[in-house]
């Protein structure tokens, strides 16, 4: 009888009732909605930004990251390989050679990254392939080099050009040697543009004399959420004689900003929480003061304080928290919709986005924790809002309560 | 002093005394009041407004706290008891009826009256059974799923009445119950609460302004600024139905 008393309350006052319930729907809903498209966005941004140089993960010789020599680099390890391959989260592993050598024309020179790859493999992690503006991508014993647009056009050269690299190799060798440029690639960030170059890599451990050896694997993964998750786990068969590091650490600015905008996104739900807030709150005022001479009897009669208010608590958390729900079973079809068919921006952020080398659209995420999490937000709402009905039955004087 | 231990005794106050602070001086809402009342009483409480019948209903019922004296209901000294002991002890102890929306509205009247036995933890048969035993003796049989809205003032008392009894307490304290009824009405509900103090010798203690309320009782306590003025017990012919 107290659930079907409570559950006639909720409905006693009709109209308030529901205000205060679509008052919560429109909140949840819209935050589910803010949630799931910056969740999507930002996911969509790591996805991008990961797939630019660095891959989700990477694994190196222990004590690279901190002196990236080649001297830090680490033997071919098949047993690593397969390892890292074995996880169930690990897409593609990708084993790369890289330093920093002078890259040399006829009449300039320039500091560039020269980056040994795999010309398989590696467009699994950074779709290397699909960034040639000129020339072709390289084959797999080919002798040529790629690239980057911005530090050919440095050099003043093009493709089928020659190509000098200066620098120091395994242990302190020099290493000097020449490559025709098979293609110029295009990376949308004009750091990357303007400082790269990539040799197959037989031809970058011979001109390094660094037979077999690589100074990181890079593994692409089914989702870049999954980084830290793959991280920890490999880390921990790995210990000792490697390093293990998600893309936060190999780009903590870029970390540093998605913090921001998450944070950004919390101060807007928090004042939009604080407005429905205000918005129980009156429900709970009101409530109070018309059932003041009702609360009088019942304690009169018998009834006690704690039973009264944990009947009065249920009847504001179950307004609140039904209200979420219908908010979350509304948003599903909505996020739903556009889960599948994202926005797509245009005009000028488009070309921004291009600009950047982002895919111009709107991503939204369906992870459950944006769902229920608001429900969870609610419920937290409506029991601290329900210190105050609490506070008051607990005080109650019938005779007081009844002289109104 | 021992009066009140004597069995048949139901309420017993003595001393007691209320005095408000409140205004500009203060008032001495129940002025020393010994009062003794036994088993199957149905006794009113009159006297002008103001003169403190509420208050000393109030004080008997263990809604307010007296600042002077004691009451005991049976041999139990209210005043030893906590406050939700005190809830507890009104639940099983003692009925109320007050002067108007006695009713919880979203409640029938069937559910008004079994929620008390709810509180007491009665069993769903015995609740069952007693509702509509109350339901028979206040006449209301066809009524049980109306909602007190639903319901005329004169019903919703006499459903107060039932939910009053349906914690088969020592006594029913009812604070003006007839004040907002037509005549008829008001006879009505008197009517049922005389047959229950004769048949089922439920003890009653009223105030009223009411005429008719005291010419059906068989005590009249009068009461002036507080104090008991009178006192009388009247012949048993007076309360006989008509
Ligand atoms: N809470 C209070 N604060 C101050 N004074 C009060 C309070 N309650 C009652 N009084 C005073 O106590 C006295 C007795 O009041 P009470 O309500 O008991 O009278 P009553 O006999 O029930 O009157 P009525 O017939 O009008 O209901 C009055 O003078 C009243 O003003
Ligand atoms: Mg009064």
């Amino acid at each position: 009888m107290f659930l079907r008393l409570a559950w006639r309350n909720i409905w006693r006052n009709k109209r308030r009732t529901i205000i205060t319930m679509a008052s919560v729907v429109f909140a949840v809903l819209l935050a589910i909605l803010l949630n799931s498209i910056k969740e999507g966005v930002l996911y969509k941004l790591q996805e991008n930004v990961v797939t630019f140089y660095t891959g989700a993960v990477q694994i190196h010789q222990n004590g690279y990251w901190e002196d990236q020599r080649l001297d830090n680099s680490f033997a071919q390890s098949d047993s690593l390989f397969e390892l890292a391959k074995a996880h169930p989260d690990v897409n593609a592993v990708v084993p790369r050679l890289e330093t920093f050598v002078l890259a040399a024309s006829e009449k300039h020179t320039r500091g560039c990254m020269v980056v040994g790859i795999d010309p398989q493999t590696e467009p699994l992690v950074t779709s290397l392939d699909q960034k040639i503006v000129q020339g072709s991508y390289l084959e797999n014993n080919d002798q040529g080099i790629l690239l980057s647009e911005g530090l050919a056009e440095y050099l003043k050269l093009g493709v089928n050009d020659t190509v000098v690299l200066l620098g120091q190799g395994y242990h302190g060798v020099s290493a000097t040697g020449k490559y025709a440029i098979r293609g110029l690639i295009k990376f949308a960030s004009p750091e990357l543009n303007k400082r790269m170059a990539y040799l197959p890599m037989h031809s970058a451990q011979n001109l390094f004399g660094a037979e077999n050896r690589f100074t990181a694997l890079v593994l692409d993964l089914t989702s870049v959420v999954k980084a830290e998750k793959v991280e920890e786990e490999l880390a921990l068969t790995l210990e000792g004689q490697y390093e293990v590091m998600n893309w936060k650490t190999l780009l903590p600015e870029l970390n540093q900003v998605l913090e921001g905008e998450r944070a950004e996104n919390v101060i807007f739900l928090m004042v939009l929480y604080l407005l429905i807030s205000f918005g129980i709150f009156g429900t709970i005022l009101m409530m109070i003061v018309e059932r003041q001479y009702e609360f009088g009897i019942l304690v009169a009669i018998g009834m006690r304080k704690l039973k009264l208010s944990r009947m009065v608590i249920f009847e504001n958390v179950m307004i609140s928290v039904i209200g979420a729900i219908i908010g979350t079973v509304l948003s599903v079809p909505v996020v739903g919709y556009f889960y599948r068919y994202p926005i797509r921006i245009t005009g000028k952020l488009e070309e921004a986005y291009r600009n950047f080398g982002f895919e111009p659209i709107f991503y939204f995420s369906i992870e459950p924790r944006i769902f229920y999490s608001q429900t969870i937000v609610v419920l937290s709402i409506a029991l601290i809002l329900s210190i105050y009905p609490l506070i008051k039955i607990m005080n109650i004087k019938p005779v007081e309560s009844m002289r109104q | 002093m021992d009066s009140h231990n004597h069995e048949n005794c139901v309420i017993h106050t003595e001393d007691l005394t209320k005095i408000y602070d409140g205004g500009a001086f203060p008032v001495r809402a129940v002025n020393d009041v010994h009062l003794h009342i036994e088993k199957g009483e149905f006794t009113t409480l009159v006297g002008p407004s103001g003169s403190g019948k509420t208050t000393l209903l109030n004080l008997i019922g263990g809604l307010d706290q007296p600042t002077q004296g004691k009451v005991w209901v049976k041999d139990v000294d209210i005043s030893t008891l906590s406050k939700s002991q005190l809830i507890d002890f009104r639940l099983h102890n003692i009925g109320f009826v007050f002067q108007a929306y006695n009713l919880i509205p979203v409640l029938t009247a069937r559910e008004n009256i079994e929620f008390v036995m709810l509180l007491q933890k009665r069993s769903k048969a015995e609740r069952k059974k007693r509702v509509f035993q109350l339901l028979r003796e206040i006449g209301m049989e066809d009524k049980i799923n109306h909602r007190p809205a639903q319901l005329s003032g004169g019903q919703q008392q006499r459903v107060a009445v039932a939910r009053a009894l349906a914690s088969k307490p020592q006594f029913v304290l009812a604070d003006e119950p007839t004040a907002n009824l037509d005549s008829k009405t008001a006879k009505n509900l008197l009517d049922t609460m005389v047959k229950l103090n004769e048949e089922e010798h439920i003890t009653f203690i009223f105030s009223t302004h009411d005429q008719r309320v005291m010419d059906r009782a068989r005590r009249v306590i009068t009461l002036v600024d507080g104090a008991i003025a009178s006192d009388e017990l009247k012949e048993e012919q007076h309360i006989i139905i008509g």
